[in-house]
């Protein structure tokens, strides 16, 4: 199967301190993919980083041409004081299909409507934003997500602040883009529920620790390498220096540290 | 009735410069109202207070160079106010600085060099009008520039209208969907230069953004959607910019001030009467529904 995201060597991060480090790899279009790991290990950075909201520090990441991408963000930027109706919101996701200037016609306020049913919410049509609890608000942007109708779907912890039917509701929703041949991938921290419907998941611990099969990804000795990764930053980290660079002297390095130990720490890290 | 003709009708009848100033005031409040409404949305009302100040340098240097003319100070205006919006905007969106930070430190460098300027020459008289403005002195130039303001606002408003919606209500999400999101938010600050801009030879610098904000908050008490809103303070505008020139013409008061004043009161009427003012909403309610 084909690509639909291509990571090569991706290093993303906050302030030259990497978040991803160094990850390679495919994510095949069709797939359904948990993204998992400890806080800070670097799920939400990543999916930042295939939406393209952040920059890569190092290496690429590139979607293949044409694919359309909806993105359910863990820290919305949504004003809530904002006067829209869920309506209002739900229609910013007819944007791909209409873009700025075109016409919202009848089969996109009927793709609205059916969007809002889908995540169990009838009748909100008219609420002002303002009036919604966190969970309402939350299926109201899935709902949007549905309605953007994209090849790849991100969702970073979308059964935030969600009851547990409508977390049932949500996965079987995922399941039907599955079966659409939709590229998902989902930051979860229920392993059960990953072990229970994803095909396939990643963890990461900064570093990828593991990435395939669900129930192998998600094995006890993966687990427990993911958990040894030092979440706070470390301001006199040695600096990561590429393969080729490494000959030379770096005038950037804070500690000088011998070759070897550096590689050595690549490897186990 | 006749009294009521006299009183409401008859000046803009006889009066031609009661005829100009109306007709100014009319197309700055269609203009700058709708743009009000989003400043206050964006919770940028005070970023138009100091836009204001920013463009005095502009206009006191077309009016060192040419007089009290039209053109250059207009000009100038611009200018000025497209550096500081342009300045601060790109302070706030490469460094870690907040736009509020940025702006308020452009425009007080602003600010402090159109005083200079206009100490350096001229009387206090000249400082009072480029602060002040004379709504009742509008020569054609002037209200040709006002008219081509309001249509070319009412034009951008038009075609960004979505993006300008999406970039206020989830800018992340439109930055996943599309390029747009910073260029609209610098097309609304160019659109907010050039509204006040328009507006300073009719109110002033200081004043201009009075027409711009104070109907855009009282809408905001009346309504739950945006394009209501902004249609609200469009007519709250209008009824400020009449109340206020026939107060001016009647109390032989400042029209500038008369008119921010009108819009004042009909800010105050919101902020109590309104039903999500004070008053309604601390009334104790007596029943509620079940669900």
């Amino acid at each position: 199967m084909s690509a639909c995201v291509n990571l090569e060597n991706l290093t993303l991060g906050y302030d030259s301190h990497p978040a991803v480090h160094h990850l390679n790899g495919v994510v095949r279009k069709g797939s359904l993919t948990a993204v998992v790991g400890a806080n800070g290990s670097g799920k939400s950075t990543l999916l930042k980083g295939i939406v393209g909201v952040l920059k890569p520090m190092a290496g690429a990441c590139t979607i293949a041409p044409g694919v359309k991408l909806a993105y359910l963000p863990q820290q919305s930027e949504l004003d809530r004081s904002f006067p829209a109706r869920v309506v209002d919101l739900i229609s910013l996701g007819l944007w791909p299909r209409r873009g700025l200037l075109g016409r919202h016609r009848s089969e996109d306020r009927e793709a609205v409507s059916q969007a809002l049913s889908a995540v169990g919410m009838e009748g909100f049509e008219k609420r002002p934003i303002d009036t919604l609890s966190g969970g309402q608000l939350q299926r109201a942007l899935f709902a949007r997500v549905l309605v953007q109708d994209a090849d790849l779907i991100l969702l970073d912890e979308p059964f935030n602040a969600i009851d547990a039917r409508t977390v049932t509701d949500l996965i079987d929703l995922i399941k039907h883009w599955y079966g659409e041949k939709r590229t998902i991938m989902v930051v979860v921290h229920d392993l059960d529920l990953v072990r229970q419907h994803f095909p396939e998941a990643l963890l990461l611990a900064r570093q990828p620790v593991a990435w395939g099969e669900a129930r192998k990804t998600l094995a006890p000795d993966n687990l427990l390498r993911a958990r040894q990764f030092h979440e706070a930053w470390d301001e006199n980290a040695p600096w990561c220096v590429p393969e080729e660079a490494r000959n030379h002297d770096d005038p950037a390095h804070v500690n000088s540290h011998d070759h070897v130990d550096h590689a050595d720490r690549r490897g186990v890290a | 009735m006749l009294a009521l003709f006299d009183y409401v009708i008859a000046p803009f009848v006889e009066f031609a410069f009661m005829q100009r100033a109306l007709a100014g005031a009319l197309m700055l409040s269609v203009s700058a109202c709708p743009v009000g409404a989003f400043l206050m949305l964006r919770r940028m009302s005070l970023t138009g207070d100091a836009m204001a100040h920013a463009i005095l340098p502009g206009a006191a240097a077309g009016f060192l160079l040419y007089g009290l003319q039209i053109v250059p100070m207009t000009i100038g205006g611009l200018i000025a106010g497209i550096v500081v919006a342009l300045g601060a905007g790109a302070v706030a969106r490469l460094t870690i600085q907040k736009e509020d930070a940025s702006m308020a430190a452009f425009y007080l460098i602003s600010l402090s060099l159109g005083v200079l300027m206009v100490s350096l020459r001229g009387s206090s008289v000249d400082l009072m009008h480029v602060l002040f403005g004379t709504v009742l002195a509008l020569n054609n130039d002037a209200l040709t520039l006002i008219g081509l303001v309001a249509a070319l606002t009412l034009g951008t408003l038009g075609i960004f209208w979505r993006a300008l919606v999406a970039e206020c209500l989830d800018p992340l999400f439109l930055r996943s969907v599309s390029r747009l999101g910073s260029p609209v938010h610098f097309i609304f600050l160019g659109l907010v230069v050039v509204n006040l801009v328009a507006g300073f030879q009719a109110l002033g610098t200081l004043l201009s953004v009075g027409l711009m904000i104070l109907p855009a908050a009282a809408a905001r008490f009346w309504s739950q959607r945006v394009e209501i809103m902004c249609l609200l303070a469009i007519a709250l505008g209008m009824l400020s910019s009449v109340c206020g020139l026939l107060l001016s013409y009647h109390a032989s008061l400042p029209s500038g001030p008369a008119i921010i004043l009108s819009a004042g009161v009909a800010y105050f009427v919101s902020v109590i009467a309104s039903p999500r003012g004070i008053l309604l909403a601390r009334r104790p309610r007596a029943a509620h529904r079940t669900a």
